[in-house]
């Protein structure tokens, strides 16, 4: 698979001796051609300043970024085809819409009309061809947005990054241009690097998921990947809700502190996490399940589910989530009840530490 | 509920206080504009009103040479005052801190603090060497003093408008492929530009206004508007020199208020 954008052992280290942060430590990552890309991960855990090395706003302190294979880890920002779409926009206030996003093909060196055409063609594209001869501070923020947008897509760069574009939106025009993006990407084909440290906003936009923290790639994959196989406690916790289970390995398999047995391949002696999704847990053993018995604490509704809270005979608290699709099947046993759960064994995941 | 804080304006007297110090501010002021409509000689009894002292002013040669030589000494001055005055103001804000920022900044603002007789007597010993030594008696003297003077005044808000713009923008050119030489002439200078404006409005106007140091960097002939009305003021003083001061003062506070709009902050 070709890659678009490769960072080979990138180390950014700010300030100097004991006060010294790394942003970055020994981050290596590829992005392939045309992909939807997302860094994910908490605040603070180098998400910005991954995307300012690719930009060429900064320098990476070790390592290199490559670009199609070459390497561009010391082309000023101005010389490379990647352009930014910035988290708190940096439109230029003294241009209109039109002049805002022609500015970059203009820097290029296009023809005139080229760039007329194509800036009208962009403007069409982000639905703002009324707008054009607005001046930035008479616009929405939804609208500068758009224009933010406009403007990067505008030169054909070769990679578009995205800093938390979405986040200063409220919820329902989150949702809209989270569609938006999308489409933008599969329409012109270009690579997007998205940045963002909602986890739902990633599962739903990426093709590919790169889960970081502090300074670390933790786990790159597919949304379903991450989701259903995280590798280690971060990822299982930041993506989603999961319950972790303490276990020791046995000759059969993992053995529970309550004292069920996972069967599965395990080296007797060792300590190991497991985790389990709440929507894979059931209310009732079914075929293929191991019996897990708990004791009902209490039920949370929270609209589409309901939050079961149980507790193991171990004293491990435990959540299972039930859709509230029906009636009958949904209507949780009373607080303190003794109950058996079905556990698929093939859903529990072990974790590397 | 009653507002219970501390208002200075509810203190006794206050009204009072404050009209007494408007009247010490601008009644002199008053009586110099008014007194230059004075239909008499004299610059305290009133006599009716005229206008010929401005007609008297308007067709004094020297007036004329006085005040052509002034708004030549400004507006040089002001143009080089305030290109030094913007690099420098790019210099101190655009770059990563570096050693010795602080004692640039304090060299910059130097003719702020040192008393203006002692740059005076300086620029008179130091001018008084170069034109011997070259014989050139020319205004370059007097431009030369005045720019290195105002450039404090012109860097002052060009400073301020350079820290409060959005260091991103430059950031977001050169990501749309604009050279460093583009992203200033696109980006930077356009959103600077008030604050240069405004900078050179401020710089003209100090200009226009000196008499300490240009009484003593002038060669023979050479008065500015400030010096002939002072060179006025110890032979016979008449009206004429209210009507100047009074359109000295009528184009000062035209730049001031265009200085003034220039740099309110406009959201
Ligand atoms: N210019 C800088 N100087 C010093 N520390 C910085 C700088 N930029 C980022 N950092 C530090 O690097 C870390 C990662 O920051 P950032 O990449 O902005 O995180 P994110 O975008 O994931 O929230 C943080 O600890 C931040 O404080
Ligand atoms: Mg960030």
């Amino acid at each position: 698979m070709d890659l678009a954008i490769e960072a080979l052992d990138v180390v950014k280290a700010f300030g100097q001796g004991t006060s010294a942060v790394r942003a970055l430590d020994n981050v290596s990552v590829g992005i392939r051609r045309g992909e939807f890309f997302t860094l994910l991960g908490p605040s603070g855990c180098g998400k910005t300043t991954l995307l300012r090395l690719i930009a060429g706003f900064e320098a990476p302190t070790s390592g290199q970024i490559l670009l199609d294979g070459a390497d561009i880890t010391a082309l000023p920002p101005n010389r490379r085809p990647v352009n930014t779409v910035f988290q708190s926009y940096a439109l230029f206030p003294h241009l209109t819409v039109a002049q805002n996003v022609a500015f970059g093909m203009e820097m290029q060196g296009r023809p005139k009309a080229e760039v007329a055409q194509r800036t009208e063609r962009m403007l069409a594209l982000v639905r703002l061809d009324a707008l054009a001869a607005r001046k930035i501070g008479q616009l929405s923020g939804g609208q500068q947005q758009r224009v933010a947008l406009a403007r990067a897509l505008a030169p054909e760069p070769r990679v578009l990054l995205l800093d938390e574009p979405l986040s200063a939106l409220d919820l329902k025009l989150r949702r809209e241009m989270q569609g938006e993006l999308k489409r933008l990407q599969q329409e012109t084909g270009i690579t997007f690097i998205f940045v963002t440290h909602d986890q739902e906003e990633a599962l739903t936009m990426s093709d590919r998921i790169a889960v970081m923290q502090s300074g670390r790639v933790q786990q790159v994959g597919a949304p379903r990947d991450i989701y259903t196989k995280p590798v280690n406690r971060f990822v299982a916790d930041f993506i989603g809700e999961t319950n972790f289970l303490e276990a020791v390995g046995e000759a059969a398999g993992w053995r529970l502190a309550c004292g069920v047995l996972i069967p599965g391949t395990a080296t007797p002696g060792q300590r190991a996490t497991l985790a389990l999704r709440p929507e894979h847990l059931r209310p009732a053993p079914e075929t293929g399940d191991l019996p897990l018995p708990a004791r009902m604490e209490r039920a949370v509704y929270s609209g589409t589910d309901t939050h079961w809270h149980l507790r193991l005979s171990c004293g491990t608290a435990l959540t299972l989530r039930r859709p509230n699709s029906d009636a009958a099947t949904a209507a949780p046993p009373n607080p303190g009840t003794d109950i058996t759960l079905g556990l698929n064994p093939a859903l529990v995941q072990r974790l590397e530490d | 509920m009653a507002d219970r804080r501390f208002q200075v304006a509810r203190l006794p007297g206050f009204a009072t206080i404050a009209v007494l110090v408007f009247l010490a501010l601008y009644l002199p002021i008053l009586t110099l504009v008014g007194f230059a409509f004075n239909a008499e000689n004299s610059i305290s009894v009133w006599g009716g009103f005229s206008l010929k002292w401005f007609a008297a002013a308007w067709k004094n040669q020297a007036v004329q040479d006085a005040a052509l030589r002034s708004l030549t000494i400004a507006t040089l001055s002001a143009l080089i005052a305030t290109s030094v005055a913007t690099l420098a103001a790019l210099g101190t804000t655009r770059r990563p801190a570096f050693r010795g920022r602080g004692f640039i900044y304090v060299m910059i603002n130097q003719p702020l603090m040192v008393p203006e007789i002692v740059t005076a007597v300086a620029l008179l010993i130091l001018f008084g060497i170069v034109k011997q030594a070259t014989g050139y008696q020319g205004l370059g003297y007097l431009v030369a003093a005045h720019s290195a003077f105002c450039i404090p005044f012109a860097y002052l808000p060009i400073r301020a408008r350079l820290a409060g713009m959005d260091a991103s923008l430059e950031i977001a050119a050169a990501d749309l492929y604009a050279s460093p030489i583009a992203t200033f002439r696109r980006v930077t200078l356009p959103l600077l530009a008030p604050g240069i404006m405004a900078g050179a409005m401020l710089a003209f106007v100090i200009s226009l206004d000196d008499v300490v140091i240009t009484e003593f960097v002038k060669s023979g002939g050479q008065d500015t508007l400030p010096t002939y009305m002072l060179g006025q003021m110890r032979r016979a003083i008449t009206p004429e020199v209210n009507a100047i001061s009074t359109l000295l003062l009528a184009l000062t506070v035209a730049l001031l208020t265009a200085f003034f709009l220039l740099t309110r902050q406009k959201d």
